[in-house]
């Protein structure tokens, strides 16, 4: 019995040993791709706790907090591109959620027969959803120029291919039901999806909205850092251009906006979730 | 249709409506509602295609261009560039993979910190939740843009970026593994004489091990695609590239280069639900 407990602990260490092996070996090799090495490594943590020193002190050499006016004092600017930005998660989450809307349908196993209709749809949802917001941010910005717009499209497309998907997978998971009961009274396909399906799965679809709002916030936040309009242009121009304070102040507002944001809406989502299951 | 029980029902209909007054009329405020909300939405989308300065002929020409860029596309070529795109997407997932294992072992103790059965301390608790709070609500793109700034050009900035913007995520979510963990194990290792530190080894640790793992990998794909943005900023990997071919207006390059992401994304997803599988149902028979 001793003996038996022994060999099962000894076999599971030698698994374990070979994990760790397996995974250093795989660090290895990365560290070595990435052109990371470990005096490199230390050399330069140092370095990085040195920047964040910097980003909290002023010109003068006081810390941040000691002089708010001076470390704040772009807030009246800072504060009209959050606006902008903030209007480019809304404006991207809302046009990004009706055209997922109108396409959930179509990629719905239940609602259409179509199977090469409905491979297409899926096909083009995924490819939406697939490339990231700020490749298609960098093409939009060469197609239609500097400014919002382009970061209102890119988001728009990434919104309309995550939520069509999601959207769809709730649209399958639907009771059958109400559908037939439309079908057999002679509703069309539009009048099916209006009266059988869509009071089924909105409060659902609100709530995924909701969400997808918050993580386009982030998303609308960096836009700038292509040209894409919103508060990213400013942070970009903070970093490179040194102004340590500046950086800390747009990082500030960024994080207790995002927070903001998300407490507001997970209050929002939990009142919808009640309200729907009453 | 004309059934008893509906002529009862008409006749009687003005004693319904005075039993159920709320079924037969919504108060003013409850009509309102819906209608409101919808009106609040529309005024704020038109507010921000005002202030955002959306106009029809942008719009117009920029399709017209979006279109002339995607014939251009056709066919993706790299260009005689391939080896080295080959490398850059070895540097990114290199990248990918160092920056998660580095934030899960960094964010092994600040989970700890932030676990409220572990660490009863109200005040180190409440900290180390906004801490990680703080650091999750940075996006991996600006971490990239700060440690370019801090260490230089390269990979080596991209890997601290994706570890720094994943020690948050993995801090919350280690720590929130550690509060769903069963509290009797705990309480049986401390009843035979072990430490507060056995306790969480023999006790929380082994619980939340395998949730933790499976958390790893998943990060590990998601990083993945994250990794492939960063050399935007200058931070290593594809991104740079990408960047640069968009830039240069060398559309079939880019096309090239997204389909090369697209595949290795699918790869890595497929190969990680594998790897994810194996170790979890192996852990399950081993326990």
């Amino acid at each position: 019995m001793m003996r038996a407990y022994a060999e099962a602990v000894a076999a599971r260490r030698a698994r374990t040993a070979l994990g760790l092996v397996i995974l250093l070996l795989l660090a290895a090799v990365s560290a070595h791709v990435s052109e990371v090495d470990i005096g490199k490594f230390v050399d330069h943590i140092g370095g990085v706790g040195g920047y964040f020193d910097r980003t909290l002190r002023l010109e003068s050499g006081a810390r941040v907090w000691t002089d708010p006016a001076d470390w704040l004092w772009g807030w009246k600017r800072w504060g009209r591109l959050l606006v902008d930005t903030l209007l480019i998660a809304y404006l991207g989450t809302v046009l990004g959620v009706i055209a997922g809307f109108f396409l959930c349908f179509l990629a719905a196993e239940n609602l259409t027969r179509s199977r090469p209709l409905r491979f297409a749809v899926r096909r083009f949802l995924e490819a939406c959803r697939t490339v990231p917001e700020i490749v298609f941010a960098l093409v939009f910005v060469v197609a239609f120029g500097l400014g919002p717009l382009p970061g209102v499209l890119a988001i728009l497309i990434h919104t309309m291919g995550a939520m069509g998907k999601l959207f769809a997978e709730v649209v399958e998971n639907i009771d059958m039901n109400p559908v037939e009961g439309a079908t057999a009274s002679g509703a069309g396909w539009v009048q099916v999806v209006r009266f059988a399906v869509v009071p089924q799965v909105l409060p659902n679809f609100a709530s995924y909205s909701l969400l997808r709002f918050e993580i386009n916030v982030r998303g609308a936040a960096v836009m700038g850092f292509v040209g894409a309009g919103g508060i990213g242009q400013d942070l970009v121009e903070a970093i490179r251009k040194f102004h340590y304070s500046d950086v800390s102040a747009i990082l500030l507002i960024l994080i207790a906006t995002v927070m903001v944001i998300d407490l507001l809406t997970e209050r929002l989502r939990h009142r919808l979730m009640g309200r729907g299951a009453a | 249709m004309r059934s008893p029980l509906r002529a009862a029902a008409t006749n009687d209909l003005a004693g319904i409506r005075a039993r159920h007054p709320d079924v037969f009329a919504l108060s003013p405020a409850q009509r309102l509602t819906g209608p409101a909300i919808v009106a609040i939405g529309v005024g704020l989308a038109l507010y921000a295609l005002w202030r955002l300065e959306f106009s029809f002929e942008r719009i117009g020409t920029g399709i017209v261009q979006l279109g002339y860029f995607l014939t251009l596309m056709v066919p993706p070529s790299s260009g005689g560039k391939f080896a080295m795109y080959l490398g850059a997407l070895a540097e990114t997932l290199a990248i990918a993979f160092l920056g998660t294992l580095v934030a899960a072992v960094l964010a092994v103790p600040a989970a700890l910190l932030a676990a409220r059965n572990v660490v009863a301390n109200r005040v180190v608790h409440f900290l180390a939740r906004r801490g990680l709070d703080s650091i999750r609500g940075i996006d991996t793109l600006i971490w990239a843009l700060i440690f370019v700034s801090a260490v230089g050009l390269g990979p080596f900035a991209g890997m601290l970026a994706i570890a720094a913007a994943d020690f948050g995520a993995f801090g919350k979510l280690f720590s929130e593994a550690m509060e769903n963990s069963d509290r009797k194990p705990v309480d049986g290792v401390l009843a035979s004489g072990g430490s507060e530190i056995h306790a969480v080894r023999f006790g929380v640790l082994p619980q939340v091990f395998p949730v933790m793992l499976s958390q790893v990998l998943y990060y590990i794909e998601s990083n993945t695609r994250s990794a492939t943005i960063i050399g935007i900023v200058g931070a290593g990997g594809i991104g740079l590239h990408l960047a640069e071919e968009i830039r240069t207006l060398e559309w079939s390059r880019v096309a090239f280069l997204v389909l090369m992401i697209l595949v290795t994304v699918a790869a890595i997803d497929s190969v990680s639900a594998r790897v994810r599988f194996a170790i979890i149902g192996d852990r399950r028979r081993a326990a």
